[in-house]
């Protein structure tokens, strides 16, 4: 067995690979988040729970509808998001004249009410849901064995960042996103159905939270609260990356995640603060985040 | 000639500070129009009463025959106006490009990008620097040419020559009688009335939330006295 810094290579491979999978799932929750924030400068904290249905939603999808895996990654990010849609529309759009506390308020008690009900119908032990048959097994890599639906969680997770970050920076529509996260009321003078394009905007966060429940389905068991487990550290992230941030949230995420697995290998005890001590070093020397502007 | 823009009893409010208080003036078409006043006399509220952009607002705006006083923005922009605000509103985020096609063509009739390119050589050289990379004399001149190109009939223009060069100033001016000539009809609030009477038809005077006299340009040599008292320069 090879050993890098007194460490077995497939231990130290392990750690990093679990740290990219995690880190996956920060960089998904924590770019939903920024944009969601960029635009309506709310602090989405109904957004671990909304992880949590897109997980549910799949689950159920083949509980009772017998739709499988391929399925749900497009559909739960569509049903989740259009009830994501639905609560912009009838309670989030009626904080905007108000303090930013409001909408923390609202959204986290959103997020007490949704686990709760999960809770109640479920039970909080967890449900199985199976890896799809084409991405069972493991690939050796010759260095380490990767279990492809792992494999397969990172590259879909940087695949969907990547085309999130080009849809935003690259294209029309990013462009008028980008304006109207500076100044709205300006851009909605130019003739753009500016409300619209925020509720549309607050059900592409959510689409993006509830892909992040599915491909976290076969991982994590199904459970109410498998969002809550996430959002702390998420939140920090966001902190880390700079508030409102695209790529800071993308390369935080990951960087994030691949720092825990290996602050796992080297100091195990540090592994659950590491992040948070992270956040305080950041905030001290660059209170706007690492990628944040002003 | 063909009204385009009446204001009639025009109130508006910023939380409980009442600031128009029953502001009534026309434009017709093709005229470009100021507004002239001294600071905190209401000019920037009053255009953006017009686009919808005060919170509480009252009377009455009607656009080529169409009342806009309960209308969203975007509505507003729709029906053919475009708006250009005192602070430019150029965004850090995008490069001029970006800024430039940021405004969707609402109409057709508005200037194609060859045009605004021969109007502004500037925005065509640095196409791809971000917005506020812009000297400030250029950032002016992208903020006007972006609502040249959406179609947009009546252009409001608030104070487009505020702390620039002179040279600039007299591109600004140039710039303005072109769109004129090509029909346009604007609507200009402006600090400097030896510049406004090298564009404009007509003025309108503001103080303290109304409208107190019109002069035509023709006449702005006769009235200079009188014009001196009310901005007291
Ligand atoms: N956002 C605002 N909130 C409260 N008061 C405002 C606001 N904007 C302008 N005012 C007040 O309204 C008055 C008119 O301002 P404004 O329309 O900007 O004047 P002008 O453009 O003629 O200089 C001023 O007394 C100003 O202090
Ligand atoms: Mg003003």
């Amino acid at each position: 067995m090879f050993m890098i810094f007194g460490i077995p290579g497939p231990l130290l491979f392990g750690q990093l690979l679990l740290g990219l999978i995690n880190g996956a799932f920060y960089a998904l929750l924590s770019l939903g988040l920024a944009v969601i924030f960029g635009l309506l400068n709310i602090v989405n904290f109904a957004h671990g729970a909304l992880f949590m249905m897109g997980a549910f939603c799949a689950w159920m999808l083949l509980e009772y509808l017998g739709i499988g895996y391929w399925w749900s990654l497009l559909l739960a990010p569509i049903i989740i998001g259009a009830f994501g849609i639905l609560l912009e529309k009838t309670l989030i759009s009626r904080l905007y004249k108000l303090d930013h506390l409001y909408g923390l308020l609202l959204t986290f008690g959103l997020a007490m009410v949704i686990e709760g009900l999960f809770r109640n119908q479920y039970g909080s032990s967890g449900l199985p849901y199976r890896i799809p048959p084409s991405l069972q097994g493991a690939t050796d890599l010759g260095f380490m064995f990767m279990p492809n639906y792992r494999g397969w969680v990172v590259v879909a997770a940087a695949i969907v960042c990547f085309t999130t970050w080009a849809l935003i920076e690259r294209t029309r529509l990013g462009a008028l996103l980008r304006a109207a996260t500076e100044n709205a009321p300006l851009v909605q003078s130019f003739g753009v159905n500016v409300p619209r394009m925020v509720t549309l905007t607050y059900g592409a966060g959510v689409g993006l939270a509830a892909f992040a429940g599915v491909l976290a389905a076969p991982i994590y068991s199904v459970n109410p609260n498998m969002g809550s487990n996430f959002i702390i550290v998420v939140f920090a992230v966001v902190v880390i990356g700079g508030m409102g941030s695209i790529l800071g949230s993308i390369v935080t995420g990951f960087g994030l995640g691949v720092v825990e697995g290996l602050t796992k290998v080297f100091y195990p005890q540090a592994s659950s603060t590491v992040i948070f001590v992270v956040m305080a070093i950041v905030l001290l020397i660059r209170p706007a985040g690492l990628f944040g502007r002003i | 000639m063909r009204e385009m823009l009446a204001v009639s009893g025009l109130n508006a409010w910023y939380g409980e500070s009442h600031i128009l208080h029953g502001v009534d003036f026309r434009i017709d078409e093709g005229e470009v129009v100021t507004l002239l006043g001294r600071n905190g006399a209401g000019k920037t509220t009053t255009m953006k009463s017009i686009m919808g952009l005060v919170p509480r607002r009252a009377g009455s705006i009607r656009f080529s025959g169409t009342e806009t006083i309960g209308l969203r923005p975007d509505r507003i922009a729709r029906l053919g106006i475009g708006f250009c605000p005192e602070e430019r509103g150029i965004f850090a985020s995008l490069d001029v490009t970006e800024n430039l096609m940021l405004p969707p063509v609402i109409a057709p009739g508005g200037l194609s990008i060859d045009e605004i390119h021969e109007l502004f050589p500037n925005l065509k050289e640095r196409a791809r620097s971000p917005g506020t990379k812009l000297s400030g004399g250029e950032q002016q001149m992208l903020a006007i040419a972006r609502i040249l190109r959406t179609g947009a009939r009546l252009l409001l223009l608030d104070e487009p020559t505020e702390g620039l060069a002179p040279v600039i100033v007299q591109q600004i001016g140039r710039t303005i009688r072109e769109i004129k000539k090509r029909g346009f009809t604007v609507l200009l609030v402006e600090q400097n009335f030896q510049f406004a009477a090298t564009v404009a038809d007509r003025h309108y005077v503001m103080e303290h939330g109304r409208i107190i006299d019109m002069i035509a340009n023709a006449d702005l040599a006769a009235s200079t006295d009188r014009l001196h008292a009310y901005l007291g320069v």
